[in-house]
């Protein structure tokens, strides 16, 4: 028996297309636009002016705090603005603009190939080597990996979890990068190991990506303490609760940290990121993006310079089809609907899904017949149908005591609702309003 | 380029309201054809006329009554006809079918708000309405396979339960079991013919239209109350192998007969009417089992499933109030 998370969740079609296409390089663009807030936490602090001149790899924003991340220049050339740019969803966010010229690297970085198995840096040195680098949690959400790294003194993590399971559909990037660096996956998971002082680690692997699992667990031999585990595809098996709750058979208590289970868990493209900085000096300049949908010529999964307008990519993956109507950042199920192609692509992309016509736009509503469907499938142990209602109806207290709160905002329901009822938008705004009151209970 | 923008998820199961509907009057197709053949032409005229006024009778409120767009496409109507009818002896005047329609459409569903805001099963409120307003016509049951041809002339006759009740305990040695797998017993049309039934509900789990919770519950709730009457009846002497025989007979005739099996897989599971967890169905299901029993031991129907199906729907909010399913993360 395969492990899995033990409540709710579904298996949407995988529509894994490229699953099979190996990572691609694009080319250096022209120009990237790199904005202060592309991580959760303080939005970093611009270090640079107009007409300054950097190189690949150069700090062009400080943190802007504990909770906040390094941004380092993805490309060689010239600073030609500092100011507002609209982001993907046309929110104005200050966004620094380098002119690309030639391709020279920070000379502090080494751009050899071969594999650096030897972690001489030690565990507080490799933390802030990883704050240094500006590394953020590569899954999407793009929460400052040394902040994890550093829990509360009164817990002490015992296990490292590297989340490999790429549950969302369409998403091949994590999988791209495993079959291409699987040894400096295992490097950066020793090296994430070391800095956490844990011996042991998991990479959970869901199992429809049966060559990256054999790749690894023949790999996986020379390095003592790191098990794969091959996980049941469902979704949402890479929610970090969920994903916890398969490999130690552990549920955070509600409200607690994760680290409370003893586990900390990364993504696994931020131990290959990890591996680069660490054993390269490499800061975070790029990352596999998964191009893929209905209709796109040349779907498959590219390394790209971080801060890359969205619409050049697209047109490497051969353009966008005439029939488009959505255009995601992320996966179907948790990624967001854009509509600023120019804007940049950010360090939390993990893929652009391209939907057609016939796939953009949901169903009519039509009353709840009360199926229970939502509540089997919610991973949170939730009752969305109810959650939703009350927070139609405004009954914030009501929602906060059935745990609104708890919401992971998956989708699992809204997926399931043979009414296509919008449960998760009620929900959301529910949460929203439940959270306002939470906090402004907490000021008085 | 116009972009659609909107929240995720941006994919969706394609499950749809029509879907589940279809599906259960799929999973009743042989359950139906069962009933064809041994009540013939009477179970097609009920079904049928039953059918057809549920469906015109929710058409006409929608349009004419509330005003709103017609949404019979979606099957339910189609569905609550379609049980309606399966629920009636097969040799019902039409006059009395549209009446029960008229019950279970207008009143019980329609007048409760619509698809998803009635209390009780549409269907089974008809049927009750009809059984307590003409308990004459509804208690007069074809003999199966007697007149396939003959309509409300049809030959009648007890069903096994009431004369399980009139003649007691010691009658079951009479009965042939198979007869009641195969559907060859006096009863409401649909109701007969187990195998069929079970067909349906092996069919409803693949699709995963409905869960186990609900029927497994009822069965199980059913079999072993019975099972434990049977026992005392037989006198209690649990060492003697053939009182476990004759008890264990008297359950399987209390799951087999008297619409048991049509209530439990098909009216028990409407979802509108049904908890939302499946504790709470299991509580709901358990609820039915034990209402049945008693009903048919204690009270004065021989059959009960459908009053203990209503009665239990009438508790179906306050389980969905109290029963919550288990929160992640809480012990």
């Amino acid at each position: 028996m395969l492990k899995t998370f033990r409540i709710g969740g579904i298996h949407p079609k995988e529509n894994k297309l490229t699953a099979q296409c190996p990572v691609t390089m694009v080319d250096i663009p022209r120009q990237v636009s790199l904005m202060l807030n592309q991580h959760i936490g303080a939005p970093a602090k611009c270090i640079v002016k107009k007409g300054d001149l950097v190189k690949v790899g150069t700090l062009v924003a400080e943190a802007g705090g504990f909770v906040s991340a390094n941004i380092h220049s993805p490309v060689s050339g010239t600073v030609s603005k500092v100011d507002q740019a609209a982001n993907a969803f046309g929110v104005c966010t200050p966004t620094i603009v380098i002119d690309t010229n030639g391709d020279e690297w920070e000379e502090s970085i080494d751009r050899s190939t071969e594999l650096n198995e030897t972690i001489e840096l030690s565990p507080e040195e490799i933390i802030q080597k990883i704050t240094q680098s500006g590394i953020v949690g590569l899954g999407g959400a793009t929460f400052p990996t040394h902040v994890k790294l550093m829990p509360p003194k009164e817990f002490k993590p015992t296990v490292l979890i590297i989340n490999a399971t790429e549950c969302e559909p369409y998403l091949t990037d994590d999988h791209a990068l495993m079959l291409e660096s699987p040894e400096q996956i295992l490097v950066g998971c020793r090296i994430l190991m070391k800095s956490i002082g844990v011996n042991h680690a998991y990479i959970g692997i869901e199992n429809n990506k049966k060559d990256a699992i054999a790749l690894l667990e023949q790999m996986a031999k020379k390095y003592p303490g790191i098990e794969i585990v091959a996980l049941r595809t469902r979704y949402p098996q890479g929610g970090e609760k969920q994903l916890i709750d398969a490999i130690l058979h552990k549920q955070v208590a509600n409200g607690a940290l994760p680290v409370s289970t003893g586990a900390i868990v990364q993504n696994v493209g931020t131990a290959f990121a990890v591996y680069e900085a660490v054993q390269k000096n490499k800061p975070l300049v790029d990352r596999i993006v998964t191009v893929t949908g209905d209709g796109i010529a040349r779907p498959g999964n590219y390394r790209v310079r971080l801060g890359m307008p969205i619409r050049e990519l697209i047109e490497v993956a051969g353009g966008l089809p005439s029939d488009t109507s959505k255009v995601i950042l992320g996966g179907p199920m948790m990624g967001k609907a854009i509509s600023n192609l120019d804007a940049p692509i950010p360090k939390g992309c993990s893929g652009i899904l391209i939907l057609n016509e016939g796939h953009a736009h949901r169903g009519t509503p039509s009353p709840c017949i009360r199926c229970g469907k939502c509540v089997s499938v919610c991973p949170m142990g939730l009752e969305p149908y109810l959650l939703a209602k009350l927070s139609e109806n405004h009954l914030f207290e009501k929602a906060e005591k059935e745990s609104i709160t708890a919401c992971l905002e998956c989708g699992c329901c809204a997926y399931s609702c043979p009414s296509n009822r919008p449960i998760l938008d009620y929900i959301r705004i529910g949460k929203n309003a439940v959270n306002q009151i939470i906090r402004s209970r907490k000021q008085s | 380029m116009e972009l659609t923008v909107s929240p995720a998820p941006h994919i969706h199961g394609n499950l749809t309201v029509s879907q589940c509907m279809y599906n259960v009057i799929i999973a009743l197709l042989p359950a139906f054809a069962v009933s064809l053949y041994f009540f013939g032409i009477g179970a097609l005229i009920v079904t049928l006329s039953s059918i057809l006024s549920c469906v015109i009778i929710e058409y006409l409120i929608q349009k004419y009554l509330l005003k709103e767009k017609p949404s019979i496409g979606n099957g339910s109507a189609i569905l609550t006809g379609f049980l309606l009818g399966l629920n009636l002896p097969s040799n019902l005047p039409i006059w009395i079918v549209i009446i029960g329609a008229v019950a279970a459409i207008g009143i019980t569903k329609m007048a409760f708000g619509g698809l998803g805001n009635n209390l009780f099963n549409p269907a089974l409120a008809g049927r009750v309405f009809l059984l307590i307003s003409f308990p004459t016509y509804m208690t007069q049951w074809p003999v199966p396979g007697a007149s396939r041809w003959s309509y409300t002339d049809a030959e009648t006759g007890a069903t096994l339960l009431s004369k399980l009740k009139e003649e007691g305990y010691q009658w079951i040695d009479q009965v042939d079991i198979t007869n009641l797998w195969i559907g060859n017993q006096g009863g409401s049309l649909g109701e007969v013919g187990a195998i069929a039934l079970l067909l349906g509900f092996a069919f409803l789990l693949y699709r995963r239209i409905i869960s186990w919770h609900i029927p497994v519950s009822i069965f199980a709730t059913v079999f072993l109350f019975s099972l434990a009457l049977g026992l005392g009846a037989e006198g209690g002497n649990l060492q003697d192998a053939h009182i476990w025989q004759g008890a264990f007979d008297f359950a399987l005739i209390q799951l087999l007969s008297g619409g048991l099996l049509l209530g439990a897989i098909y009216m028990a599971t409407d979802y509108v009417t049904s908890p939302m967890t499946s504790k709470g169905m299991v509580i709901y299901g358990i609820g039915i089992g034990i209402l049945t029993v008693v009903i048919r031991q204690w009270g004065g129907y021989p059959e009960g499933v459908s009053f203990a199906i209503l009665i239990m729907n009438a508790f179906t909010p306050l389980i969905n109030n109290y029963i919550k399913p288990k929160r992640f993360g809480r012990a």
